[in-house]
This record gives structure tokens, sequence and C-alpha cells, in this order.
């Protein structure tokens, strides 16, 4: 460019007004593209960093670490050891052994603050770590009598402070926790009692209800949406493989042919929220398919995923060289032994590529599945497939939307967490489709 | 009998129906398989399919079935008076579901037998009490008719059930039978086979025809259905969107019309420009090092899922076109608007047109561009009077495609466009789409036969026809103006 210029300056050639404000009119529509691509790309790094950049404080939460005496007084009156007896004792007989440990562990250390009530300094530990004990202890009768080390959640708010969405001005104005009780926290942090760690129950917990963000996981949702697709991959890989075959390799050019190419294109541009109504109408309704379960979700999917298989499988087949055809031909194969034995083991790499892209696309996919109440609260694991499949279950983005549903500010940090467990998810998968591509792809 | 348990006794069955044709198909051929017509294996598959096949349709087709026909039967069980005010029959047959499967469990659980469920009647014992214990909760206590209804409901699922099982093994021993009676050194059966598996073959391409015609009666039937509980006149040409609890609702579709074309267009006018100068610098300038890092980059946002545009919405460009633009110009409050919806949607659109866009360019062959450039054209001045309009029938295509998802995208504008349905030209106001209310009244607590519930239908359909209409019109178009080059 420079070079081009200098050029200019030296030559006899006088450029005159109506070539500068062409060449200038060129230099303005070069940065005009560039400004595009710039922009395109931007947005990509804004929209990745904004979102990733406030869900990586969702896998480290603030933990007290406690000294708790499992007292057989109180949990299991007969002292026999029986869950089902022991059972009686409910969350509340465990909250209040967990803020009586707190509060003499307090006391000990010195840290008591002067006029603060025990139910105050209780309020530091979320109301899911009592469940938590309890599960524990239920699991485990003979942890009775024992004093064990048990690491219970802040509460919400506690955690907020220290990953600073809460602080003293905005604690004086809210009922729910109080600038002292942020003090302690601070006083306790220091003295090792409270610590920030990587919190596991985020990715394999089950959700929890909305004043407890603290306890809220994506297990279930994680769970139910690795049951969708199981579902799609293997409803949707044989349909979407034979349908392609079919239409490839013997459909004779007339109308019904061309009934089904029209269809599969118009699908593969349907709305994804309108298949969410067809499964609401079809499955749910007419069918009689229970609410909110993988196979619902799944079925939906499948059919959404349908056209983007039958598509990539079809130019897969298409890519197979015609004198690998009549190679099988000319020595006797029939038409179907030419494609089920040669045809489609080399277009096998194609086909799994557009699958796992089908499926990348499906697991992101939310609309159809609000439809068809996924949106419900779910807090228990589906069991094992095959019966698990008719559960109820989360699905990992209707997660993300039912945690921006919540008023409390610290699900919004739990939905940028859900989306990298999401984004990690659709990166695995997508990196499998290109490793796949690299090594088995042939250029005949 | 489970119906897992049911498709894997029949698909054992077909494994042993292969293993067994095929040692007949060569024990009939003397151990010899060159006297048969064909190779071992497919007389064994020709058993297989036989066995497999029908019964699992039959199964198929009975789980769609039996629970109709069972319905129409109970639901005659149930006269007017049983059906509580406030309430109508879909409701009470869903409770009748519902204490059927809690009678199940509660059988299951021991707690009563089955001659003791004979006896039981509702206006005796506490019914309700005891599906409690089971996790089974009913709104109210339960009329003896419809737990009639409920125990007649049981029984013929129940039969159903074992009625189901024997046929479904009946059918799968009677096509092994059938196929291995056939099995002869003569019986041709890799063509049998072949034509059993180009019919499977033909139905799987069927499954795209049946999924059409399920979104088209689906949405049509109820929307039918709406129309006689609301007039059609209304919603076409009703200006108000409010849905009641309790009746009464103004159900017209301009709202969300409006804001659906509103947001829309906000997301073209981000998308096309962007995208198309975006296709025509990598197409045309661009070196092949930033062709190769840009394009894909570019393309990464069509990958991202559309709840992570709606993400950013709610907790970026909503918040900041609120306090940056909105509030300091006095000209909206909401963190919600068609502005932050529109930008969102426009920023994930940017592939789809430029993707295109570029692939139609580099189709414009290079001998025009040299043509061009011979007469002593700029590039741009090329790119501007030459490859746009040679490419012109391909972008417009391309723009009609974004268009037509611009309008059926249902994330971003859930969680950044807002709930209220209004007519405003301020981009930064709130307003909502189809999509969004298609959402939020099949996700409500309205009960499903009223019409602010089957409003979504008629909503569905209506947005179904725009996709339908912009994408027929784009492949038209491609189809129609596109220029053949040798």
């Amino acid at each position: 460019m420079t070079a081009e210029a200098t050029n200019m300056r030296s030559s006899l050639y006088k450029t005159d007004a109506r070539t500068k404000r062409r060449n200038a009119a060129e230099a303005r529509f070069r940065v005009y593209g560039m400004m595009a691509v710039g922009f395109g790309v931007l947005a990509l790094v804004v929209l990745l960093s904004t979102v990733l950049g406030s869900g990586f404080s969702a896998f480290r939460q603030t933990f007290v670490t406690l000294n708790v005496p499992l007292d057989a007084q109180v949990l299991d009156k007969q002292g026999n050891r029986n869950p089902a007896e022991m059972a009686k004792v409910t969350t509340i007989g465990y909250g209040n052994l967990l803020q009586a440990a707190l509060v003499a562990e307090l006391t000990e250390k010195g840290m008591h603050p002067e006029g603060m009530k025990a139910k105050d300094i209780g309020g530091l530990i979320s109301k899911e770590a009592p469940a938590q004990l309890r599960n524990m202890v239920l699991a485990n009768p003979d942890l009775i009598g024992q004093t064990v080390t048990f690491d219970a959640y802040a509460n919400g708010r506690i955690d907020g402070y220290f990953k600073g969405r809460v602080t003293m001005e905005s604690a004086a104005l809210d009922s729910n926790v109080s600038p002292e009780q942020l003090q302690l926290a601070d006083a306790m942090r220091a003295n090792d009692m409270m610590a920030m760690k990587f919190n596991w129950g985020f990715i394999f917990g089950p959700d929890a209800s909305e004043l407890r963000p603290e306890a809220a996981g994506l297990g279930v949702a994680i769970l139910g949406s690795a049951y969708m697709m199981l579902i799609v991959l293997v409803l949707s890989l044989p349909l979407g493989v034979a349908a392609s075959i079919y239409l490839e390799e013997f459909a004779p050019k007339n109308r019904f042919t061309d009934l089904i190419e029209v269809n599969i294109s118009n699908l593969a541009a349907v709305p994804s929220i309108v298949f969410g109504i067809l499964g609401l109408a079809v499955f749910i309704n007419f069918a009689g398919l229970p609410q909110s379960s993988p196979i619902v979700g799944g079925l939906v999917l499948t059919l959404m995923t349908l056209p983007t298989i039958i598509i990539a499988t079809r130019a897969a087949l298409k890519a197979v060289p015609p004198s690998i055809k009549d190679a099988a031909l000319g020595i006797g194969a029939s038409k179907m032994q030419t494609v089920f034995h040669h045809v489609l083991p080399l277009a096998m790499p194609g086909i799994l590529t557009g699958t796992i892209i089908g499926l990348a696309q499906a697991l992101g996919e939310t609309a159809p599945l609000l439809l068809i109440g996924m949106v419900a609260f779910v807090r228990d694991y589906p069991a094992a497939p095959p019966e698990g499949f008719m559960d109820p279950a989360a699905a990992l983005p209707v997660q993300v939307y039912n945690f921006t549903q919540r008023a409390d500010p610290a699900f919004i940090e739990r939905a940028s967490g859900a989306i990298i467990v999401l984004m990690v998810f659709l990166l695995v998968m997508n990196l499998m489709a290109i490793i796949l591509r690299r090594r088995f792809e042939r250029r005949w | 009998m489970s119906i897992g348990l049911l498709s894997l006794i029949v698909i054992a069955l077909a494994v042993a129906g292969y293993l067994i044709g095929r040692r007949i198909a060569l024990a009939k051929a003397g151990g010899d398989a060159r006297r048969l017509h064909s190779l071992p294996g497919y007389y064994g598959q020709s058993v297989f399919l036989f066995t497999a096949i029908p019964a699992l349709v039959l199964l198929a087709g009975w789980l769609l079935v039996q629970p109709v026909l069972i319905e129409s039967r109970v639901s005659g069980m149930i006269t007017a008076a049983d059906i509580p005010e406030g309430s109508n029959a879909d409701l009470v047959m869903s409770d009748v579901r519902r204490i059927s499967t809690g009678l199940d469990l509660v059988l299951a659980q021991g707690a009563l037998s089955e001659a003791d469920l004979d006896t039981m009647r509702a206006d005796f014992s506490d019914v309700r009490g005891r599906l409690a214990e089971v996790g089974v909760a009913l709104g109210a206590n339960v009329k003896p008719a419809v737990f009639q209804a409920a125990k007649t409901y049981r029984s013929a699922a129940t039969t159903g059930r074992w009625l189901m099982t024997g046929a479904v093994l009946v059918l799968a021993l009677a096509g092994m039978a059938y196929a291995l009676s056939r099995i002869s050194p003569e019986f041709r059966a890799r063509n049998v086979t072949e034509a059993f598996v180009k019919t499977l073959l033909i139905g799987a391409s069927l499954v795209a025809i049946m999924t059409t015609a399920g979104i088209v009666l689906s949405l049509v039937f109820e929307t039918v259905h709406f129309f006689k509980l609301y007039p059609a006149k209304d919603f076409f040409f009703n200006l108000v969107w409010n849905p009641q609890f309790r009746g009464g609702s103004d159900l017209g579709i301009w709202p969300l019309l409006w804001g659906t074309l509103y947001v829309s267009l906000i997301a073209l006018l981000v998308s096309v420009p962007v995208g198309i100068f975006a296709a025509i610098y990598l197409a045309e300038y661009a070196s092949k090092r930033v062709r190769a890092v840009a394009k894909p980059l570019l393309e990464i946002l069509a990958g991202i899922p559309t709840i992570v545009y709606g993400l950013f919405a709610l907790i970026t460009v909503g918040p900041m076109l609120r306090d940056y633009f909105a509030q300091p110009l006095g000209i909206g409050s909401s963190s919600s608007s068609v502005m932050t919806a529109g930008l969102v949607m426009g920023i994930m659109l940017i592939p789809f047109v430029s993707s295109l866009s570029d692939d139609i360019i580099n189709a414009v062959p290079q001998a025009m561009r040299d043509g061009s450039y011979g007469l002593g054209a700029t590039q741009s001045e090329t790119v501007k009077q030459v490859i746009l309009p040679a490419a012109l029938p391909g972008i417009v295509g391309a723009i009609l495609l974004a268009a037509s998802r611009a309008i059926g995208e249902t994330m971003i504008v859930v969680l950044g466009a807002g709930a209220a349905a209004k007519m405003s030209l301020n981009p930064f106001d709130a307003m909502t789409t189809v999509t969004v209310k298609i959402v939020s009244q099949l996700t409500g607590d309205t009960e499903f036969a009223s019409p602010e519930t089957l409003v979504a239908f008629a909503l569905g359909l209506t947005l179904f026809v725009f996709t339908l209409g912009l994408n027929v019109l784009a492949l038209f178009i491609v189809r129609k103006y596109r220029e053949q080059y040798e």
C-alpha cells in the first residue's frame, strides 16, 4: 500500500479528482467490510466473555467448616440406630444442632459477637445444610455419638458478600442479612472457619428452592439432558440414515419423492417452538405420555434433529464416488448389498459428524422443552433407564431459563455457570465432530 | 409386563429366529451353502425381520390407540352431575387417571389387596387420604362415580396390557413360524429381505411427512377449537391483547404481530448490513489467512444456543442500553426492550446472512470480475455493479431465511423483549412477540380447554404460516432468478 503510494507520487501521472474520489470510495468500502467482520468477531468475544466471565464464580462456593457433635440424645432417642426411627427427627432438629455447634465454636475461639442472637449466628449457614447433614446421618447411623467435621453451605447472601454481590450498604437494607452477620463472616473467614471451595454440588446436586440459591445444582438437568440426547441418538440416527439411503439411492424421481424432499427442507426451517406445540398436542395430550419427561423431550428433539441428520447424511452418501458402486454392482452385488456393504461404511464418518452436530443443536434447544412442561421444578433424580425416561426431569438449557426467572440475583451467576457447563458439552461434541472429520474424511 | 421387557423379549425371539432360520436353511441344503438361492444369512435375516418388525409395529400402535379407547369408554361413565362447578370433563378425566395410578401405587405397596379394592367405595373409605400417603395429591374428595370410573379405567388398562402382551408375543411367534415355514433352498430369501428392508427405508422417510402432517393437524385442529370459543374476527381485528384468568379476555393478535415484526426489523437492520459486508470482505478482499480465521469465528455465532443469547440480552445488553441510552435520553426505563432483543438477535443472525451470501458471491464466475477489472472498474465498483446484481437473488433468499429465523426465535425475545403487549413506536419500550405469548400461555396454570390456552395454537399456526411463507418465497426467488453460469 505504502509502496504504491510513493510510486504514485513519483510518477508523472497526476491523479485527477475523480480518480481520487473513486480510490477513496474503494478504501471506504474496504473499511466497511473490515468493520463488519470486526463487529461480528467482537460481538462473539463480548458475548462469550461476559456470559462465561460472570459464570465462573458459580463453581466456587463459601462453606462453613464445623465440628458438629452428633448427640445421640437428640438424634436417636431409642438408641438402636434404626434409620426409620431416626427419620422422625426433622431438619429443624439438625438445624438446631448446627446452630449450637457454630455458637459453641465461636465462643470457644472468643469470636462470639456481643449481643448477637444465636438465631442470627445460625443464619450464616444455609437452610439446605441441615437437610444434607440429616441425609448423611440417615445414610450412616454409626456417625451418631461422634463429632463429625461438616462442610455446610454458607447462606447465599454471605456467599454473595465474598463474591462482591452483597455489600454492607445493601445488607443494611436487606431483611435476609445484616451488616453484623457480614462482619462475623469476615472474622470467620480470617479464622479459616469459612472458606471458598470448589463446589461439586453445583454440577452434581439437584436444584434448590428459590430461597436457597447457594444449594442449587445442575445434577438433575444434566441427567435429563443426557437421557434426551440418548433418545435422540437412538431414534434419529437410524431413522435419518434410513430415510437418506432411500432418498439418495432408491427413490425414483416422482411427485412422491419431491413431496418428501420439500417436507424435509421445510421442517429444517420450522421454528423450534412449533415442534414444542406438536409435542404438547401429540405426545402429551393425544398419546398421554407424562409431562416434563425425557421421553417426550427426546421425541420432540428427534423430530427437530432429523432434517439436519438427513441433510448431512445425504451429502455424505453423495460424496462416495460412483466408481465404488459400479465396481460392487459389477461383481454381482445387489443394489442393497452395494449400499449397505460399501457406500454406507464409506459415508459413515460424514454421517457421524452430521449426527454429532445435530445432537449439539438439540442439546442447546430450549423453546420446545418449555412447552412440554420441562420448566417444572424437579428435585428428584430420574430413575435409571428405561423407566427413568418417563420420570420428570429438567434439561440443561431449560435450567438456565429457570434460574433467570428467579428473584435472587445469586441465580444470575448460577445461570451463567450452567451455560458454562452447557458450552463445555457443546465444545466437546463439536471437537469430536472435527476430529472425526479430520481423521476419517477421505477425499477421492 | 413392562414395555421395555416386552420389546426385549421380541428382539430375543427375533435373534433366535435368525439363528434357527440360518441353520434350517443350511440343513435343508444338506450343509452345502451353494445349493441355496441366497447366502444363509439372508434366510436368518428374513426370519428376524418377520418376527420383530410386525410385533414391534403392533406394540407401538397398541400403545397409541389403547389410551384413546379406554378414555372414551370411561368418560361415558361420568355424567354431567359428577363434574364440579368451575371444572370440566377434561379435568375430571385427569383426576380419574391420577386416581388410577394412585391405586396402582397403593397396591404395589401392599397396603391393599385386589379384593379389598373391589369392595372399596369412595363414599365409605377415605380414598383421598389413602392416595395422599403414596404421594398422589387430589384437589377434592373423590366422588363415587369418579372413583368407579377410576377403577374401571385401571382394570381396563390392566386387561389392555395383558391383551397387548399376548397379542404381541403371538404375532412375533406367528411371524417367526411363517418365515421359518417358507425356508427352502429355492426360497429367494435375499430378494424378500431386501424388499422388506426397502419398505422400512420408505417408512423412515415418511416420518418427515408425518411430522409435517402432525404439526399442521394439531395446529389446525386446536385453532378451530379456539375459534369456537373465541370469535375469529376478534382475534384478527382486535387491537388489544389482555388475557384474563376468569374469561372475558381480549386476544387480538395485532400487538403481538407488531412486536414480532418490530424486533425482527431491528434484528435485520443489524444483521443484513453486517452480514453482507462481512461476506463481501471475506469473499473478495480478505487474505486466505484472515478468511480461515474469521469465517469459522463468525460461524460459531450460529452454533451458540439461543438461551445463551437470551442471557446475554438479559444481563448485559438490556441493562447497558437502559443505563446509557434509554434513561439519559428519557425514552424508556425498562431493561427489556425491542431494541435489546433486536440487537442481540441481529448478532445471532449475522452468520445466517454472511455464510449464505458468501457462498453465493463465491459462485459468481471469476470471468465476470475479470471483465469488470478489464474495463477499469475498481474492486468496490466491481462488487457493487457486477457481483451484487449477479448474486442478488441468492442474497435476498438469505435475508428472507434470516427473517424467518427472526420471527420464529423464542428464547432471545422471552428474556430480552419483555411481556407487555403494546403497540408503540419507541424501540426502548418493552413489547412482546408471538413466540413469547405462546410460551407464556402454554406454561401458565390456566386449564387446557380455555381460550386463553388455546390461543397459543392459533398463534403457533400464524407463526407457522408466516415462516413457511417466507421460506417458500426465499426458495422461489433463489430458483427463479438464479443466474445460470456455464
